[in-house]
């Protein structure tokens, strides 16, 4: 008879990175950068002073950066003004190719000054250096890439029409990926042959005053973009604005619905990227190991200010205990701290108001009953930090597995049957993005095709590029970013 | 007082009902709005729906939506060329509806409009088995991915439809509508009702799964209002509407964020079939989803 082979099996040895010895620092040199102590705002190619200003600090150490103005109406006035002038003028005569070159100009300079741009980026925004390196610079020059290549192009984006530009374009941008963003909205409306005012978030202005510069650089004609610094004050004067054609956002739900309300009857067209309460389902055939992966990238990635992050793990009950063993584990590697260290994986949050939402959320989902395990590790002492957190054992209706809490902060549901998954996964309001990690091809299919959002990922989370279209279904907006459907938004079709 | 003259052979009048959730009803609420339906006819009493009418129509609407969006392309694609198959099928009779309350030119006007609607029935046929083909597509995203977008249904949609032309600005408004999986409720004003009912004998016999269009005649106030704030309505299609109208229906509409489409005017007589059917109108009620999967072992 054969042996009883348990007698030779052994419980495997693990090795937990940066439990056995410690990490020298690795911090990223922020001589690169230089700021200056004021920033005002970019208007028909000139910077002008403004008048009242905040401040922008850096949420890792809560240093003070810089001053930057706020913008009053009469400043968003000029700006529109100067983004018609521009319109009217050599901008609205030039060919698409020519509008092309300028957005490769864009293109390049980003790239020439990528090193620079994302320490600058992880100074202002609190995100690890390892993903605005990496990710938010790489990606923000590919999208000008890609869409200065549509610029004479726009004829075959709209078969069996005739298109135009819609005009002056008011973009408003969240402080999660400041230049990434600032780049979705600019590159898809210059390419269409539209002028515009940027505004970008009170908090992280600092890579959007930078790349202004560099359009300054690029010789891109006056008035064509425009940035106003400010707050909600500001935003309401830009989308008010009676000369703005187009309104693009990029935010919480509850704005994207105020600001749909205020122009309700304008005829000013709309597209929304709003919030997000992604599923991210794991069947039990899926490969365990690289879901994990999965969900470590789809909530910790950029402190979880992601709008797309998946947030709800939905696990097969019959392998939730291996997943949320090997998912703590993973966790305890995770190295929190510094943004600026290339080690750091997740960084600062954004701003004291954000981290005390996290906390709040996260104090209902303990008082909910839920069991909170977190990453151990010190804290840096300054800043705002969060350990990345995970909820089991609370109800799909806790306020943490409902609300979308842009944080490092998971809530773990169980499904038996697909059908299960599919009807917790869609039961929300939100409707941006889902996961599906399932070794067989045709449940994949069957689940990706049941999801009621914009964007699916199967067997990976959280991947972007420049050619993938990107928005929501539902409550999380309208309106697509990338690829050819980007277009659409700023093209009058006829 | 002048005896009237009885004919030998009474005429069977027609008792005009909305069509909801594939049955014919009269509204809930009882009430009728008696119209006109020309010199010499007898007067219709259409039924003014009501908001309860039109809450049960949403249902209807949603709980047809999955198993329309559901079928296969080729089979929408055959529905809808046989509702163009039922409309031409009656076509005299509508001819002579639109007529009779019409004024000179009368026949000439009908005719063309019923030929149109007809003929922007068929050409929306042709869309649901090529609008993914021509509007979605994969991506090349610059890491090993599999990357593909395709449209999906939106969902329900509320339609106002406008009072004239009534028959091609009906048909105009439901069939990039439908063609794109989505399920509907078509407010029908008080003008448009007699002939917009009439359709809805169209489209009871062409195969169509009830409940995909739900129409409501004359709508009483706050109808309007009710359907653009209904939370299980995810789109709205409104053509010709007043400038109050346009902006109220957008304001309760972005409580829900919903896909909204105000068309400042009806489908012109003077306008070609082509012209008319675009799958730029399917696009305003079609979600765009994309997918993404690793390619490698």
């Amino acid at each position: 008879m054969a042996t009883n082979e348990s007698s030779t099996l052994r419980t495997p040895r693990r090795l937990l990175f940066g439990d056995l010895w410690t990490y020298a620092p690795a911090p990223e040199s922020r001589d690169i950068v230089r700021l200056q102590p004021r920033y005002g705002h970019f208007i028909d190619g000139a910077f002008t002073e403004g008048g009242e200003t905040m401040q922008t600090i850096n949420p890792a150490t809560e240093e003070v950066l810089a001053e930057v103005a706020v913008g009053t109406s009469e400043d968003v006035d000029r700006a529109v003004k100067a983004a018609r002038r521009a319109l009217d003028g050599p901008w609205g005569r030039m060919s698409g190719a020519e509008r092309g070159k300028f957005l490769y100009r864009i293109a390049r300079l980003i790239q020439e000054h990528a090193r620079e741009l994302a320490v600058l980026e992880s100074l202002d925004g609190g995100k690890p250096i390892r993903e605005s390196r990496d990710i938010d610079i790489p990606l923000a020059a590919a999208h000008f890439f890609y869409y200065a290549g549509w610029a004479d192009k726009l004829g075959y984006a709209v078969p069996g029409a005739q298109v135009g530009p819609v005009g002056v374009a008011g973009q408003i941008i969240p402080w999660n990926f400041p230049l990434l963003m600032a780049a979705w909205k600019l590159a898809p409306a210059l390419a269409c042959g539209n002028t515009l005012v940027l505004k970008p978030a009170e908090n992280t202005p600092l890579t959007a005053m930078r790349l202004a510069e560099l359009i300054l650089e690029a010789d891109l004609p006056p008035g064509v973009v425009n940035i106003v610094n400010g707050a909600g004050a500001t935003g309401s004067a830009l989308v008010e604005h009676p000369g703005v054609n187009k309104i693009a956002f990029t935010g919480s739900t509850a704005v994207g619905r105020h600001i749909q309300r205020a122009i309700a009857g304008s005829g000013k067209k709309l597209t929304l990227e709003l919030g997000g309460k992604g599923a991210n389902i794991i069947f039990e055939d899926a490969p365990i190991d690289q879901a994990v992966e999965g969900i470590v990238a789809g909530i910790f990635f950029n402190q979880g200010h992601v709008c797309c992050a998946g947030s709800r793990l939905l696990v097969q009950e019959s392998i939730h205990d291996e997943v949320m063993e090997k998912l703590r584990w993973r966790m305890q590697s995770l190295r929190v701290g510094d943004p600026l260290d290339k080690n750091t994986d997740v960084g600062a949050i954004n701003s004291r108001e954000q981290l005390e939402r996290i906390q709040t959320l996260v104090a209902s989902g303990v008082e909910a009953g839920g069991q909170l395990y977190q990453c151990p590790g010190d804290l840096p002492e300054k800043g705002f930090f969060f350990r990345p957190s995970v909820f089991t054992g609370l109800a799909q209706s806790a306020r943490v597995a409902q609300e979308e809490i842009f944080g490092p902060v998971l809530t773990v549901l169980t499904f038996r049957t697909p059908e299960e998954a599919i009807e917790r996964a869609n039961n929300t309001p939100y409707g941006l993005s889902a996961g599906v990690w399932s070794d067989k091809g045709s449940r994949l299919f069957m689940v990706a095709g049941a999801m009621r959002a914009g964007v699916v990922w199967g067997n990976t989370f959280n991947r972007f590029d420049p050619t993938s279209p990107f928005g929501g279904y539902k409550e999380s907006g309208f309106g697509r970013e990338g690829g050819r459907h980007g277009l659409l938004p700023y093209l009058e079709v006829r | 007082m002048a005896t009237r003259k009885i004919p030998a052979r009474l005429a069977v009048r027609k008792t005009l009902k909305m069509y909801s959730g594939g049955a014919f009803i009269r509204s809930e609420s009882g009430r009728v709005l008696p119209l006109s339906a020309g010199k010499g006819e007898p007067v219709v009493n259409v039924p003014e729906a009501s908001r309860k009418d039109l809450r049960n129509a949403v249902v209807a609407a949603r709980k047809a939506q999955t198993g329309w969006a559901g079928r296969t392309a080729f089979n929408q694609s055959q529905i809808l060329y046989r509702a163009a198959e039922m409309l031409e099928g009656r076509r005299e009779s509508f001819i002579a509806r639109l007529a009779a309350t019409g004024g000179r030119k009368a026949d000439e006007t009908a005719r063309r409009e019923v030929d149109l609607a007809i003929d922007v029935l068929v050409g929306y046929a042709g869309w649901p088995d090529k609008i993914g083909q021509v509007f979605g597509g994969t991506n090349p995203v610059a890491a090993p991915f599999f990357n593909i977008t395709s449209p999906e249904a939106l969902g329900v949609v509320g339609i106002v439809a406008p009072a004239t032309p009534p028959l091609l600005g009906l048909v105009a408004s439901i069939a990039p509508v439908i063609a794109g999986g989505n399920t509907c409720v078509v407010l029908l004003p008080a003008e448009a009702s007699l002939i917009g009912l009439e359709l809805g004998e169209v489209l009871a016999t062409s195969d169509l799964p009830g409940g995909v269009v739900n129409l409501l005649s004359a709508p009483q106030a706050g109808t309007l209002a009710h359907l653009a704030g209904h939370a299980d309505v995810d789109g709205l299609l409104a053509t010709a509407i007043t400038a109050e109208d346009h902006r109220e229906i957008e304001t309760l509409g972005a409580e829900t964020l919903k896909r909204i489409v105000v068309l400042p005017e009806a489908p012109g007589m003077d306008q070609a079939p082509a012209d008319i059917v675009s799958p730029y109108r399917m696009l305003s009620f079609l979600e765009m989803k994309t997918a993404w999967h690793p390619i490698g072992v």
